[in-house]
């Protein structure tokens, strides 16, 4: 009766429309928004000016962004899309930033202070090669300085100041790769220089004027080249043959073109091995790796060629830099032990150290990836210099003056994976003197609450208490709390750093650069691909600390090398690590614990054996005992098939592994090739609790819902309609949606959407599936729900069977028996397009859902569940209404308020994280991609607790009254009594 | 104290018994006073006060039996604020469908106390007990019904079932797409 006057009660107050907006003062209450731009690839400084000096940098997440020079803060950035990869960045006229991207393809101007784009040219061309893009100082072209594009195999002159094009030409007809642009200085001719095929030198010479050629040379070089041409000067190039043995320098001055060989063992004694340029923009000097040594050679007198220094594989070098007095130095980072030495030398002479510095280092960012240099004009006229390093993890640091200006964590814009972990018990033996000194905050605070809710506070003490709900040491605390919004977000970026968020405020409580995730000898090319929840503890939450596990993989292909660490989540170290070892496929976090909470996991190879963690005797014991129910299936998304496998005693191996299993075909969907391709799918989340498997409905009727773990939603689309939305005609193109039972394969659920396409997103949870495509007849957005009912457990339907326990809706399920399902299904529109969707989870499952979908526009929206109910109908009954079934519309609405990420943006936006916070009204949820964003939701408010407004200190003093009223009143009848008697 | 009793015991002079033994025949060893009949006066006083008596009987036994109607006309006045109330479930509707179902259980409880003034060995008191008590279970029936339509009473199949956990499964099936 209790939980029936629960939930009508909770039915009143959910009734009405809710709305989930915050007021302007909560903004930052609860929520943190942290901006990122990523690995930083180029950057150009911008310093000429006193005021604002900022650096224009381009990234690995296709951001453009200025910085602050003096404190590393972003001034303006701009992400561009996914396939928009930026190419070169550069300053022109001192006030546009001219940005060339997707593969040459398009230019675009931004205003430098801020931001805001100027013009934007499209290059078109059939042939796609090296975008190049060349920004002369002081050159004009009838009045307008010019600027030269090399994309999409034509040469483009661009007026700097419109985009318009002077003029153009192309160059790769025959299939030349140009690999540099020169103008010399004062010169009326540009060189575009490249290689035809392996073995041609071409140059081209084109009139500045009119894009006139001029004179086309050419020379084949028998021996053929490999790799790049280094540019060493105006009119010549260092490459390496074929054997890659043999230095061949190229002059190529006023179209004379001659080779000229050098042995590598000439200039290094010992040499062995391929040799290879590294591109460098150091002015007669060039960089040639051999082996693990790095070489500088200097060219004097056009052709001979002398090593000025060696240095380590690992070593950073900048571009050069013109110093006055037509000096050029570069910056040179060396590492080791914690530090770094930083040298800034003159490209003329290796011997001076125009600066020679030594730098603390965190041993947690790796290798100096990038360097980059700038030099300003101290007090005394000297030369001083700011290096800009982009470390391995993809930190981004300003170096000046032998210290650490600023740094940026900008390896967070790359995250790959997040997992939530707890924080640390509260120990006891808390002081007295920090009680009394909380108590007074406390009351003081409180008082100040009291004085904002009375309306009395003055403008001074508004600031005062947003400042404390702002800065509220409640929440930033490294232990956890009894609502549970405290915890640490523990994400994998793909710089293989495993960083850990406080959920408070959004700070690195500790940061771990893998080192099974760095490149080792072993491990070529690693690469991070997922976390797991490895141990868990509540049981033994004071002696075991939580803590995950890191997958990765050294290679591409499915079938490369794993590897895997984990990782204390309290302490930030790493416990344990294993690779390279077999492949891992797949990852399988099974249903068991061992007696140290460790949850058991199977990792499927590239072979299909399963490998036991932990390899322990105890965890053996545990697997082999329930080995029979464990189950598996795997997807050829080329091929169209879905395959069901069980697990098997050990497999065959030379070597014998108890850890090892064999598994065995089972089931096999395949899917017909030529009208349907795999285009989604979804399944619950593992740590999803639902809390009952009975739909009340308002006329007292039940529904049993059917909840099974081992249900995969699968979507495929028609091989043609793959492509873009309007490559295909609605007759050509259908989606068709399955529900499968993956443990023995059967389809319970198949329908198919014609004239609709993807890109699908869906969502799983508990028995409904909500997702989301493209009707190609309505040209609009759909969102359609799948509901999954029991049709078996109907029966029940005798109340004093059910008052006694008479019932077996409570005991263990297989999913041999064959179930009987009935779906219910509603398809509406919806405007968005969508990137990422996922649902909100509670600790009890209580709290109705919401589906939080990352629009197209990159913000986060929260969709109650009750618009995506296949109950909806026009003209609800009372009942209904009172239910809470709201009438059916042909599109859901979009309300503004209920934006998640308010007025913000996470700039492109990947994924959705939302975890179970302890309050049972109360959800996390944590969005990520470029920018990350968190913030707490209650999809039905906070009907559990007390909001955080509410003034403790009203409530007290209320109390207070009330008790001293109760005391005068009671003198007052003493008295009065008395009085009585001696009338 | 010994010897104060033995004198008393032994040489006592005279006493007086204070003790009226006026009423009690059994222990009366002293005679009447002559021309003294004691029955005449019992029964000269009897016929006097057995109208009296009679008369108050009958009126407690009318008393107990408006007591015992007393609930009825309550039964309206609570149906009408029933039907006041409505049928959804607020704050008015489960005050009053509350001080319905408890009021009857009250009064049932309390039924030996109300009738308490009326208790006479004349009086049949009984039936007005058993109607006091059958109206209030009306009263009380009342008030379930009520708590009926308002949907509170675990009726339904759903009132037993809204918080069954989902059965477990045997199997367990894990996979999915190769990770990238």
């Amino acid at each position: 009766m209790g939980i029936r006057v629960f939930l009508l009660l909770l039915l009143f107050f959910c009734t009405s429309y809710p709305t989930f907006s915050l007021h302007e003062d909560q903004v930052g209450l609860m929520d943190w928004h942290q901006q990122y731009i990523g690995k930083v690839k180029h950057a150009v400084f911008h310093t000429q000016k006193a005021a604002r000096k900022r650096v224009i940098v381009s990234t690995e997440e296709n951001v453009v962004a200025s910085l602050d020079l003096r404190h590393g803060e972003i001034f303006w950035r701009h992400v561009l899309g996914p396939n928009d990869v930026i190419d070169q960045i550069d300053i022109a006229l001192g006030k546009y930033v001219i940005t060339l991207s997707s593969g040459g393809s398009v230019v675009r101007a931004w205003n430098l202070p801020d931001g805001q784009m100027v013009w934007e040219s499209t290059l078109l061309g059939s042939k796609s090669s090296r975008p190049l893009l060349l920004i002369p100082k002081n050159l004009k072209v009838d009045k307008d300085d010019v600027i030269f594009v090399y994309g999409n195999g034509f040469i483009y002159a661009v007026a700097s100041i419109d985009g318009e094009f002077i003029w153009k030409k192309e160059l790769a007809s025959e299939g030349i790769d140009v690999q540099q642009l020169i103008l010399p200085e004062g010169s009326d001719t540009i060189y575009a220089v490249g290689l035809l095929g392996s073995s041609r030198f071409d140059v081209y010479q084109l009139d500045v004027k009119s894009g006139e050629l001029l004179k086309h040379n050419s020379m084949f070089f028998p021996a053929g080249f490999s790799g790049d041409l280094s540019f060493v000067s105006e009119g010549m190039a260092m490459a390496v043959d074929f054997t890659e043995t043999v230095l061949v320098s190229v002059l190529f001055r006023d179209g004379q073109i001659s080779f000229h060989k050098t042995h590598v063992s000439q200039l290094i004694p010992g040499f062995s091995g391929p040799a290879v340029t590294l591109p460098s923009k150091i002015p007669g000097t060039f960089i040639l790796k051999t082996g693990s040594s790095v070489h500088f050679i200097k060219v004097i007198n056009e052709g001979k060629l002398i090593v000025v220094g060696q240095v380590g594989h690992t070593d950073a070098v900048s571009d050069a830099l013109s110093l006055p007095e037509d000096q050029q130095g570069f910056a040179l980072v060396q590492q080791g032990d914690g530090k770094i030495f930083l040298t800034v030398k003159l490209g003329d002479d290796w011997t001076t150290n125009l600066i020679d510095d030594t730098v603390q280092m965190d041993h947690q960012r790796g290798l100096v990836h990038k360097v980059f240099l700038n030099t300003y004009v101290r007090t005394d006229r000297s030369n001083g210099f700011r290096v800009l390093i982009v470390m391995e993890d993809h930190s981004l640091l300003l170096l000046q003056q032998g210290e650490i200006v600023w740094s940026r964590e900008d390896g967070l814009a790359s995250i790959i994976d997040v997992k939530a972990s707890e924080l640390p018990v509260e120990k006891d033996g808390v002081s007295v003197a920090k009680v009394e000194h909380n108590l007074f905050e406390w009351l003081k605070g409180h008082l100040l609450k009291l004085k904002g809710t009375l309306m009395i506070a003055t403008p001074d003490d508004v600031v005062a208490i947003q400042k404390i709900r702002l800065q509220s040491s409640e929440k930033s605390k490294m232990t956890r709390d009894r609502n549970g919004f405290r915890k640490l977000l523990i994400v994998l970026t793909r710089s293989g750093k495993v960083f850990a968020l406080h959920t408070g405020d959004g700070r690195i409580v500790w940061s771990l650069l893998l080192k099974s995730l760095r490149k080792s000898e072993t491990c070529e090319n690693p690469r991070g691909v997922s976390l797991h929840q490895w141990q868990d503890p509540h049981h033994h939450a004071l002696d075991e600390n939580p803590s995950v596990l890191v997958v990765g993989r050294c290679g591409q292909g499915l079938d490369s090398a794993g590897v895997f660490s984990i990782v204390d989540t309290y302490t930030g170290k790493e416990s344990y690590h294993v690779g390279p070892t077999h492949s891992i496929a797949h990852v399988i976090p099974l249903p068991f614990t061992d007696s140290r909470e460790q949850r058991l996991h199977l990792l499927l190879d590239a072979n299909r054996q399963g490998h036991l963690y932990p390899r322990t005797a105890e965890a053996l014991g545990i697997f082999q005992h329930d080995l029979g129910n464990v189950y598996w299936y795997s997807a050829e998304t080329d091929n169209g098939v879905l395959r069901g496998h069980g697990v098997q005693k050990n497999c065959v191996l030379e070597v014998a592994d108890d850890y090892c299993f064999g598994t065995r075909d089972l089931w096999s969907i395949v899917f017909p090739s030529e009208s349907e391709k795999i285009a989604a799918t979804a399944t619950t989340s593992s740590n999803e609790v639902v809390h009952t498997q009975a739909k009340v409905t308002a006329d007292q009727e039940v529904m049993y819902k059917y909840i099974s773990k081992n249900l995969l939603f699968l979507a495929t689309v028609s091989p043609k309609a793959v492509g873009p939305i309007g490559s295909v005609t609605p007759d050509e193109s259908s989606l068709v949606v399955y529900v499968i039972d993956t443990v023995t394969g059967r389809i319970l659920h198949r329908m198919t959407h014609h004239g609709s396409q993807g890109p699908v997103n869906a969502v799983f949870s508990e028995n409904w599936i909500v997702y989301h495509y493209f009707n190609l007849r309505a040209h609009r957005y759909e969102m359609s729900v799948i509901e999954i009912y029991d049709q078996a457990r109907a029966e029940n339907k005798d109340v004093l069977k059910l008052v006694f326990g008479a019932h077996n809706l409570t005991s263990p399920i297989t999913a041999y028996s064959r179930p009987e399902v009935f779906t219910k299904s509603q398809s509406y529109f919806f405007t968005h397009s969508l990137k990422t969707i996922a649902v909100t989870l509670t600790a009890k499952g209580i709290t109705s859902k919401q589906i939080l979908l990352g629009t197209i526009g990159d913000q986060v929206l929260a969709l109650d569940k009750r618009f995506l109910d296949p109950r909806r109908t026009v003209n609800p009954t009372q009942a209904e209404k009172e239910e809470g079934i709201i009438p059916l519309t042909d599109s859901i609405p979009i309300i503004p308020q209920s934006y998640v990420t308010h007025a913000l943006k996470v700039e492109s936006l990947r994924g959705i994280v939302t975890v179970p916070a302890k309050l049972e009204s109360t959800t996390l949820v944590f969005a990520y991609g470029v920018d990350l964003f968190f913030t707490r939701l209650a999809p039905s408010r906070t009907y559990d607790s007390l909001t955080e407004d509410f003034s403790y200190a009203l409530l007290l003093l209320t109390i207070v009254g009330l008790i001293v009223a109760i005391f005068v009143t009671w003198v007052w009848s003493e008295k009065k009594d008395l009085q009585d008697k001696w009338r | 104290m010994d010897k104060g009793k033995s004198v008393m015991g032994a040489g006592r002079r005279w006493a007086v018994e204070f003790t009226d033994n006026s009423t009690s025949h059994s222990s009366r060893d002293i005679a009447d006073p002559p021309g003294f009949t004691r029955a005449s006066l019992e029964q000269d006083d009897s016929a006097v006060s057995k109208q009296k008596k009679d008369a108050e009987a009958n009126w407690k036994a009318q008393k107990a039996w408006e007591v015992a109607q007393a609930p009825f006309k309550n039964l309206f006045m609570m149906a009408f604020m029933m039907w006041m109330a409505g049928s959804t479930v607020h704050l008015f509707s489960i005050g009053i469908t509350f001080s319905a179902l408890l009021q009857p259980i009250n009064a049932i409880r309390g039924v030996v106390g109300v009738f308490a003034p009326y208790k006479d060995n004349k009086v049949d008191l009984v039936v007005p007990k058993l109607v006091y008590i059958a109206l209030n279970l009306v009263g009380l029936g009342l008030g379930v019904y009520k708590l009926n339509t308002l949907g509170l009473l675990p009726t339904h199949v759903s009132d037993w079932v809204s918080s069954l956990p989902p059965a477990q499964e045997v199997e367990y099936a894990g996979g999915g797409f190769p990770i990238y």
